[in-house]
């Protein structure tokens, strides 16, 4: 993994791990990242809350986007993990265990559950492996609303954090879910950057060659599901913290594949950035159109195909493709090396 | 008896999610895509029959004679506008599309007629409920013996299509090698189109057996999709009459699950799916290549 960069080579191209757009952009992130951790200091209640729900999108769609857009694993069933962790999180508080707490077991229970489910789905590829998922889904969705004791099919609420007052509340939500999506897309960049990323990447653009090449496909896929089994298991907890009350129907809901699919859709599949782009968007579109109910969603049903047949890259290949801009140093680029500085100077991106 | 009642009423449901399946395993057989929206197209089809039905005051087997076509024009004009640009991009894009295509048609439904449940069982008269006593506690109902029936000629003569037609041994072709197909003179695009086409016509005939079996609505279609799909897996993908099989098993789990308890049903049955899955036999299921 080392970089041939060594002067005396006789190519003109050098290979480059981070560009200055990179270097601006991952710095820009950091700062993003630590300014946002002072949020609910400055600003009220209402747009802390509405932060909380956007990185709790942002989570999902990272997630979700890594399991589509580098392992290749369509998933119509990540409610299973959201739900998993919300309803994980009303039942360890209920044994007295500290909510907040309550919320990080979950999230590792719901890692722990991905375990379990990956040697029923992982078997499956493509659309069976979608649906498969979605059966999962159902099934725990069912057997959820069978147990009374965590409220049954009517839902239920999160009692635990009526001990805080509701501003400490908001921002303790809050400083949990930015650490969380923190944690998430440091444990993902890593994980690209890494010997692995090459082989997510491998298997992204062609899953059988990337096998005949040596990549672990199976073990790569396992890890990725687990990620994300843990990361959405989080947004449900946090999801559950955010609005206090759950019902099985909603939090099990496929709505949520749907607005996953749109967000990374939307975004970027298989970029790094992509899907935080989409999650944006989404945030937004459903703030302003979400009172249209039916016609906001087949508005969104629309969008994703339309993404899906003509900019299936989405709108992050956009500026890719111009600008040759990534945000954040997870390939190599190759340079041309010319000491007279000609028009072919300009860093491209490695396919 | 409790237990033979519940078996001989499984069977006939599982009639009707091997109705659903076919279209779902023909079009994985041939184009290897999973189509999302399936269950949708199913409720479309029962909802025409139901539009039909309360508008030109017909029995709905008579109403069902035009929504077929229509059904085989939607199939086609899919292919055509989303799904043969889907399968240029590669394994997953129809997923996506479909999966979007599947929402768009929930909301659409929604919006045109309302979250009202319906059912077409009280339209279509004695059929309906009317069943041959054999004891006290063992009825065949009428309607589960049609079902069964039609979801046999179904099944029979697809096969049949697929075996012995000039079509057949196109899709065939086209299913092993697309662009082999190609050269020797048969173009993919125009046998997909045609086996969607088939697809979709019967899901829209699954629908309308669902609507004169049970209740039907906007949102009926994922739990179609879901039961046809377990189906198909449960029978092994890609055989017609393994998409039987399959929906016998199901629909006997889904009747024993009930004769426990109501609320176990649909559980009974997803577990039934998990566990072939988690089998040995699984691993041969789920990667066994279509055969169509």
């Amino acid at each position: 993994m080392t970089t041939p960069t060594s002067p005396v080579s006789p190519t003109p191209w050098v290979v480059r791990r981070s560009s200055l757009a990179s270097r601006i952009g991952s710095g820009a992130l950091v700062v993003i990242g630590f300014a946002l951790f002072g949020v609910p200091q400055v600003f009220g209640t209402n747009i802390v809350q509405q932060l909380t729900s956007l990185l709790i999108f942002l989570i999902l769609a990272v997630m979700w986007n890594a399991l589509a857009g580098y392992a290749g694993l369509v998933s119509v069933g990540q409610q299973a993990f959201i739900g998993f962790g919300a309803y994980g999180t009303i039942f360890m508080t209920q044994q007295g265990i500290q909510p907040y707490l309550a919320m990080i077991f979950a999230a590792i229970a719901s890692a722990a559950l991905a375990v379990v489910l990956s040697l029923f789905v992982l078997r499956l590829r493509g659309g069976r492996f979608a649906v498969g998922t979605w059966v999962v889904a159902e099934t725990i969705a069912l057997l959820i609303s069978l147990d009374q004791a965590i409220g049954g099919g009517t839902g239920t609420s999160l009692r635990g954090l009526n001990a805080y007052p509701r501003q400490v509340r908001i921002a303790y939500t809050y400083w949990l879910t930015l650490g969380f999506t923190v944690l998430l897309l440091l444990i993902l960049f890593l994980l690209l950057r890494n010997r692995a990323g090459v082989g997510l990447q491998a298997i992204r653009d062609d899953e059988e060659a990337a096998a005949s090449l040596g990549v672990r496909v199976g073990r790569l896929k396992f890890v990725l599901f687990v990620l994300a089994g843990f990361g959405c298991g989080a947004a449900g907890a946090l999801t559950l913290a955010n609005t206090l009350f759950i019902q099985p129907q909603s939090i099990f809901g496929v709505q949520w594949s749907a607005y996953l699919i749109f967000m990374v859709l939307v975004g970027g599949l298989g970029t790094f950035e992509g899907p935080i782009i989409g999650a944006i968007l989404f945030f937004v579109i459903q703030h302003q159109f979400a009172d249209l109910g039916a016609w906001y969603l087949i508005g969104l049903g629309l969008i994703a195909v339309a993404f899906a047949l003509f900019l299936p890259r989405g709108l992050w290949s956009l500026i890719n493709d111009r600008l040759h801009i990534r945000l954040l140093p997870v390939g190599y680029h190759l340079l041309r090396r010319s000491p007279d500085a000609s028009a072919n100077d300009r860093g491209k991106p490695n396919p | 008896m409790n237990w033979i009642n519940a078996i001989v009423q499984g069977v006939f449901l599982g009639g009707l999610y091997a109705l659903f399946a076919c279209g779902l395993s023909l079009m994985f057989g041939v184009m290897r895509i999973i189509n999302l929206a399936h269950g949708d197209l199913a409720v479309i089809g029962a909802f025409g029959v139901w539009v039909v039905d309360t508008q030109a005051h017909l029995p709905p087997f008579i109403a069902l004679l035009p929504v077929l076509p229509v059904m085989l024009l939607l199939g086609y004009l899919l292919h055509r506008t989303v799904l043969a640009r889907s399968l240029r991009s590669g394994p997953l894009t129809p997923l996506l599309t479909t999966f979007g295509v599947s929402i768009v048609i929930q909301n659409a439904l929604l919006q045109i007629f309302s979250p009202d449940v319906h059912s077409l069982g009280s339209l279509t008269g004695s059929i309906s409920t009317s069943s041959w006593r054999v004891t006290s506690e063992l009825s065949v109902p009428y309607l589960g013996v049609l079902i069964l029936a039609v979801a046999v000629l179904l099944l029979g003569s697809l096969q049949f299509t697929l075996q012995y037609t000039g079509f057949g041994r196109e899709m065939r072709a086209t299913a092993q090698d697309p662009e082999a197909a190609a050269l020797v003179g048969v173009p993919a695009s125009s046998v997909y189109a045609r086996a969607t086409a088939i697809a979709v016509a019967t899901a829209a005939l699954a629908g309308a057996f669902l609507a004169i079996h049970s209740t039907f609505d906007p949102s009926s279609g994922p739990t179609q999709l879901i039961f046809a799909f377990e189906a198909v897996v449960i029978g092994g993908l890609g055989s017609l009459w393994g998409t039987l099989l399959g929906g016998i098993v199901l629909g006997i789990a889904q009747t024993i699950g009930a004769t426990v308890d109501p609320q176990y049903s649909i559980l009974t049955g997803h577990l039934v799916f998990l566990v072939i899955l988690a089998s040995p036999r699984g691993r041969f299921v789920a990667n066994r290549s279509a055969a169509a």
